[in-house]
């Protein structure tokens, strides 16, 4: 089953045509991701790797009835183009773009709303089925079909807990990255209710790291879920000292620090497993099940 | 980005905020003039610098004569300023802002920023202003009221009204309450900030509702549309803007094993497990993917540049457009350049993981491989 995609998930590229859109396009085309078309505006009616290229999302969405879009579009323009595929309505859309201004993302959270699209990142490495469909940037090789659900809002750090529970032989049944901005698309609530519904996946992890108060929240959600399901929380940064920071705001409209320390401190309450390290991601998460 | 002061004061000045009369002084006989011109008998020195919490740690002080700014002044530049805000290493005064002397009935607070969990710009007011005000917050959090503005809407002159009223304003304070307010606004969002926080603004004893502490902190991310706020940059943040640019996000730590990691989480993690097994991380270091074979030979560079550094830790998990063996070609060429070897533990995955440990022995490098996180981390803290 997974979550969010899976091999049969028919997938366009936005800014195919660039460095970066070609370069992942490739890989995923390898990994076995149907991707069906590419959109770059002025280029439509080509061809690049071997796909068709249309000027506009919903044209692409009308040839193939593509059912997801990755975009890899330069940050002034990644705003656009978000809103260019929410607009045609398409089910979901993975950015990978790393430096969106943060009001940008404002607007766009703004236009998904009441909408028909859920949104994964930007700043995000992807999502990934192991194989399945492999939406984005992250190694495809490391990746085992299994029965983990990873959400995360880092990049490596994601890969490094891929690479535990594949080495432990548990293996992943969806990968999400729900980006690193302060403003984002899905987020772990979101990523949570639809593990927790999934029949494939037995067990979740869920990776954090200092700043905001997202872990919290999910924490929050998972002790209301009362789900038998047992998750692994670990966030990074525990031995981080405390930077600069300007002003009040940012603490006051949180209503926490985005300390370490409070973060485990909501997962204890909520009955989430902390690895003691984290080397033992995979460990707690193999006690956890076989308990 | 941070900016001073007295520059988010000109950019609200430009849209009608209401603020007490000051100048920017770098030197001490600047100080004095700029007192001499305002005229009045009472004047505020205030150090500039880009974090806040001044008032605790002495960096605003209240003075009576234009020789008394220019000793202030005097005392206050060229130190450093610890303030809870400022990080341990504190931030250094190069410049002041002299203001008129504002008499003081009541303090409120005002206070713009992204929420994170609405993603709207929201609106923060409360009536218990001053450098207290996360501790009021967080004791009594219903004294700050909090209004999430539509971007589709902006801030409407009816609800800046309702704030005002909320916080015991009325007639012409209220007025003057709202100027501001819609003021924070149309510059949030003009200037693309992640903070606009106008704190306190203040009730005089004359009636008059005035901006008295300005701070504005821009968006990264969205500097490429604001050249003229990234002109404002001073020295010292361009030093730390060229070792940013230089590709690292690099931070000295008091410990001896040097580390060198793709990702900022990975890197945190990396630091936590060193310390977990004994051992104390030398520094930070989060070398972007973007790097490239010179940038990657100049990272672990300043990782060893570091005389404490008694072991290097590298750890990459290759993925996205970062290659273990690229990451290996460019640690080989400092490696064969440097004088000085010290122990070097190399956990190489993801994409190209194994030719990336034949890359470093064949360019000669001596390293201990390590096929985990665990074992990197224990055969470092084993070899400082």
């Amino acid at each position: 089953m997974a979550i969010l995609i899976d091999s049969d998930t028919k997938v366009i590229c936005q800014g195919i045509t660039g460095a970066q859109g070609s370069f992942h396009c490739e890989r995923a085309i390898a990994y076995g991701t149907r991707l069906v078309a590419g959109v770059t505006p002025g280029k439509g009616g080509g061809k690049h790797l071997y796909l068709p290229v249309f000027d506009r999302v919903d044209q692409a969405v009308e040839a193939t009835g593509a059912e997801a879009s990755v975009i890899y579009v330069p940050p002034a323009r990644a705003a656009d183009a978000m809103l260019e595929a929410i607009t045609a309505k398409i089910p979901l859309v993975v950015c990978i773009t790393e430096g969106i201004p943060v009001l940008d993302m404002v607007r766009v959270r703004r236009a998904l709303e009441g909408s028909q699209t859920r949104l994964i990142g930007p700043n995000t490495p992807g999502v990934i089925t192991p194989d399945g469909c492999k939406i984005g940037i992250m190694p495809g090789l490391i990746h085992r079909r299994g029965c983990i659900g990873i959400v995360s809002r880092s990049g490596t750090l994601t890969y490094e807990v891929v690479t535990q529970t594949s080495a432990a032989g548990l293996g992943q049944s969806t990968v999400v990255g729900i980006g690193g901005d302060p403003v984002h698309g899905m987020g772990y609530i979101d990523c949570l209710e639809l593990f927790l519904a999934d029949a494939e996946t037995k067990g979740i992890v869920l990776v954090g790291e200092i700043g905001g108060t997202e872990e919290e929240q999910a924490a929050e959600f998972l002790a209301s879920a009362g789900s038998d399901k047992p998750v692994v929380g670990y966030i990074a940064g525990i031995t981080a000292p405390a930077g600069r920071r300007m002003g009040h705001a940012g603490a006051i409209i949180a209503g926490g620090t985005g300390a370490a320390e409070e973060k485990l401190e909501a997962f204890r309450r909520a009955g989430v497993h902390i690895p003691p390290s984290p080397a033992a991601i995979a460990s707690t998460m193999a006690k956890a099940l076989a308990n | 980005m941070n900016i001073h002061e007295y520059q988010a004061k000109q950019l609200l000045a430009k849209y009608d905020v209401l603020l007490a009369r000051g100048g920017v002084a770098f030197t001490p006989e600047e100080a004095e003039k700029v007192a001499a011109e305002l005229g009045g008998t009472g004047w505020a020195v205030k150090a500039q610098i880009l974090a806040g919490d001044r008032g605790r740690a002495g960096g605003v002080k209240l003075v009576r004569s234009t020789a008394d700014v220019r000793e202030t002044a005097a005392a206050m530049l060229g130190t450093t300023l610890t303030t809870p805000q400022t990080g341990a290493d504190g931030e250094r005064v190069t410049r002041v802002y002299v203001e008129e002397a504002c008499d003081i009935a009541r303090e409120l607070y005002l206070g713009m920023a992204v929420d994170r969990i609405t993603s709207r710009v929201t609106l923060m007011s409360s009536t218990e202003g001053g450098t207290d005000i996360e501790e009021v917050a967080a004791a009594r959090p219903e004294t700050v009221r909090k209004l999430a503005i539509d971007p589709d809407e902006g801030l409407s002159r009816a609800q800046a009204r309702a704030v005002a009223a909320a916080v015991g304003l009325e007639g012409a304070q209220a007025d003057a309450a709202e100027r501001i307010m819609i003021g924070m606004y149309a510059a949030f969002v003009d200037y693309d900030a992640s903070l606009v926080e106008v704190n306190p603004m203040v009730v005089t004893r004359a009636g008059d509702v005035v901006a008295l502490d300005a701070k504005i902190s821009i968006d990264d991310n969205a500097l490429f549309r604001h050249k003229e706020i990234e002109d404002l940059r001073d020295a010292e943040e361009q030093g730390k803007l060229e070792r940013a640019r230089h590709g690292f996000n690099y931070l000295k730590l008091p410990g001896n094993i040097g580390c060198m990691v793709n990702g900022a989480a990975l890197a945190m993690a990396t630091m936590d497990i060193i310390k977990l097994c004994g051992g104390e991380p030398a520094n930070f270091l989060d070398v972007p993917p973007v790097a490239s074979r010179e940038e990657i030979a100049a990272a672990f560079r300043l990782v060893l540049s570091d005389a404490d550094v008694k072991v290097v830790l590298v750890n990459v998990i290759g993925g996205g457009i970062t290659r273990c063996d690229a990451v290996a070609e460019g640690m080989g060429a400092a490696y064969q350049a440097l004088g000085r070897k010290v122990p070097l533990v190399v956990r190489f995955e993801g994409t190209n993981r194994d030719l990336g440990k034949k890359t470093l022995r064949d360019m000669g490098v001596v390293f201990t491989p390590a096929d985990s996180l665990q074992e990197a981390a224990e055969k470092a803290v084993a070899a400082a």
